[in-house]
């Protein structure tokens, strides 16, 4: 078994609120080799955002802190590490492209300034080059006639070019993981296939890994070979892709498969539903966090915090009942 | 269908001005709807998919008559309401209702959702306050929600639940017809499902059409019978949901439905990936605007546009397309 290129072990983070301090991400670990691309899905509020920021070291301050855990990167604990070693670290070995690429983009700044001030910073590099390496990046996102877009502005581009630069930002060193999160939510179905297609590109010619977050399941299903099953901070199930979708063991993530229409399901069939919704990171239950919700629930689910048990190497769960459900549904 | 459509749309039209230089004149127009004509039966739900900036929602608004449409005629049981003002277009104001995206943009933050639930009522001068109160009451019920939220405000509720006020607030007044305007897009995935429930069970109880505008094609054929696309303004392909599924003919249909991503991993994506973005409708390509997009692009494409008709096989489903003349 080669070293992975990121291991995240226990991971917890926290954020004070004027309510009072919730914890976001809670014991989270899994791992990702080079060239393997894992999806993280969950629903708003899972904590699956505050674990990308948490590898980059991004939780919003003085609020947000890592404050167990570590995170592995190439063997460095990133936790760890001085804020100036963070900064080289950050474009050059692990990159993040957002939901929105507006809000990642300056508006006041061109394109073209946006891009070379990546290679600027990480690299010895002279002007020309940087120009030229710059249009290059954009030629391959697949902009077309780069050179002119270099002068140009955000909000010049539609939505699926504005994402485009913001990967080719993100991808302009050559880092060795790629961190999306939600990178084509805001965007048409037709151009989030474009995006997508982009990304696996793009990460077959590079071999870099990827951690795709995102809340679609049909995006998971393509582009992932591990899924991680996130639920209120925690993780619910963590397995392969074929594992998660074909032997789902979670009832959260029986449930969720289960409610998503499909395009075979019969037109106006009741949808099997979670009922209730996501409890409040303020006033989580004590025990199991699904307990609410959860249809298989017994009164022990209450009183403590499933621990995670191996179905198989690959596949894990959190839930106390696991097998007897299986069973159940076996016989 | 011996019976008469709920809502029938004809050649419909909405143009926007875009002002331009320092004198403000109107240059060009915003060719938002572009000639859009549909029927919706009574009990029946219409499917509307198109990526943003296609006019989906402005046929929509111009449906509800939030809109002055710019030509073309709306036609709901029978009266034409296109143009109609004031105290004549007020008894449609009850028979057609919106549910919208965003919860919480439509519910106004600073009245309780008691308020919210009886202002249709007070407008329309329906009840007494007594009578409202227990009308308020049942409508929460209906729509899954307990009595007690009468006095707290929207923010206190989840977006599930506040989708669930904005519906019980479009059902308030027996409405015959409602536009639901992306009413699941910005909720989670598992509470997406309770309310496509809720809109399906609504519609059986109380015999409702629906106009079920959204960007997702899943989320689409569940809820909806019929499927109408649109792309830049013009209806480019429509019939029955199962038949667009599986026998889609317009190109754009075929790569949209290829989009989609299949929750499956076995599923072998075999996708045709669409170049560029959809164009501007301020200067919409001539001919098809969908032909510099078309994988299947012929000389015609640019210069005829071409009609919505029926299909020569008698699938159901019309057609605007020159390969199927």
């Amino acid at each position: 078994m080669p070293e992975p290129l990121l291991a995240v072990n226990n991971l917890i983070s926290e954020f004070d609120t004027d309510e009072g301090r919730v914890r976001a991400v809670d014991d989270v670990s899994f791992s990702i080799s080079q060239g393997e691309t894992l999806g993280i899905v969950g629903e708003s509020g899972c904590g699956k955002s505050v674990t990308a920021l948490s590898i980059m070291r991004l939780l919003p301050q003085p609020m947000g802190q890592i404050v167990g855990g570590e995170i592995l990167l190439e063997g460095e604990d990133l936790t760890k590490v001085e804020l100036k070693r963070m900064e080289k670290i950050r474009g050059d070995i692990v990159s993040m492209v957002f939901q929105e690429p507006m809000t990642a983009l300056n508006p006041v700044h061109t394109i073209g300034r946006q891009l070379t001030e990546v290679l600027y910073l990480h690299k010895d590099i002279s002007k020309d080059n940087a120009t030229r390496q710059a249009i290059e990046m954009l030629d391959r996102v697949g902009i077309p006639s780069p050179d002119l877009r270099m002068g140009e502005y955000p909000h010049q581009l539609s939505g699926g070019m504005r994402q485009r630069v913001v990967i080719a930002i993100a991808l302009a060193c050559k880092p060795n993981l790629l961190i999306a999160d939600e990178p084509t939510t805001a965007l048409d179905v037709t151009i989030q296939a474009q995006i997508l297609e982009l990304i696996k590109e793009l990460q077959d010619e590079m071999g870099m890994a990827v951690i795709l977050i995102t809340h679609d399941l049909g995006v998971i299903a393509e582009t992932s070979d591990s899924v991680v099953v996130m639920y209120a901070g925690r993780i619910a199930e963590r397995g392969t892709v074929y594992e998660i979708f074909d032997a789902p063991t979670h009832p959260y993530t029986k449930g969720l498969l289960a409610s998503i229409p499909r395009l075979e399901t019969v037109p106006k069939s009741v949808l099997p539903t979670i009922e209730g919704m996501v409890p409040g990171l303020l006033d989580l239950p004590k025990g199991c966090r699904f307990e609410n919700r959860c249809p298989y629930r017994k009164d022990s689910c209450s009183a403590s915090i499933p621990g995670i048990e191996a179905i198989s190497d690959s596949h894990v769960v959190s839930c106390f009942h696991w097998r007897e459900i299986e069973s159940a549904q076996a016989g | 269908m011996s019976e008469s459509p709920i809502l029938e749309v004809r050649d419909l039209k909405m143009h926007f001005p875009v002002k331009e230089g320092i004198f403000m004149r109107t240059g060009k127009f915003n060719k938002a709807v572009d000639g859009v004509s549909l029927k919706i039966e009574p009990g029946e739900t219409m499917g509307l998919v198109g990526e943003s900036g296609c006019g989906k929602s402005t046929l929509g608004r111009c449906i509800t008559r939030l809109y002055n449409p710019t030509a073309g005629q709306i036609r709901f049981e029978g009266h034409d309401i296109t143009h109609i003002k004031g105290r004549e277009l007020k008894p449609y104001r009850q028979d057609i209702q919106m549910i919208f995206q965003d919860p919480m943009e439509s519910l106004n933050s600073r009245h309780t959702v008691g308020d919210i639930l009886q202002e249709p009522f007070i407008i329309h001068k329906i009840g007494d306050k007594a009578s409202r109160q227990k009308r308020v009451a049942e409508l929460l019920d209906i729509v899954g929600l307990q009595s007690r939220s009468v006095t707290r405000y929207p923010f206190e509720f989840s977006g599930g639940q506040r989708q669930r006020i904005g519906i019980a607030r479009a059902i308030a007044l027996n409405p015959k017809l409602i536009i639901c305007d992306e009413p699941v897009s910005a909720l989670d995935v598992s509470i997406q499902s309770q309310i496509l429930n809720l809109l399906i069970e609504l519609q059986r109880e109380f015999n409702l059409s629906y106009l079920f505008i959204a960007h997702d094609l899943a989320v689409v054929k569940h809820i909806s019978d019929r499927i109408a696309i649109m792309y830049l303004g013009k209806l480019v392909e429509n019939g029955e949901g199962e038949t667009i599924y599986q026998n889609a003919k317009h190109p754009y249909t075929q790569s949209l439905i290829s989009a989609i991503p299949v929750p499956d991993p076995h599923h072998k994506v075999s996708r045709q990936v669409l170049s560029g973005d959809v164009p501007s409708p301020i200067d919409p390509p001539s001919g098809c605007t969908f032909h510099p997009r078309c994988p299947h692009v012929m000389d015609e494409c640019s210069v005829n546009i071409p009609e919505l008709i029926p299909l020569k096989e008698s699938t159901g489903q019309d057609v605007a397309c020159h390969l199927y003349k």
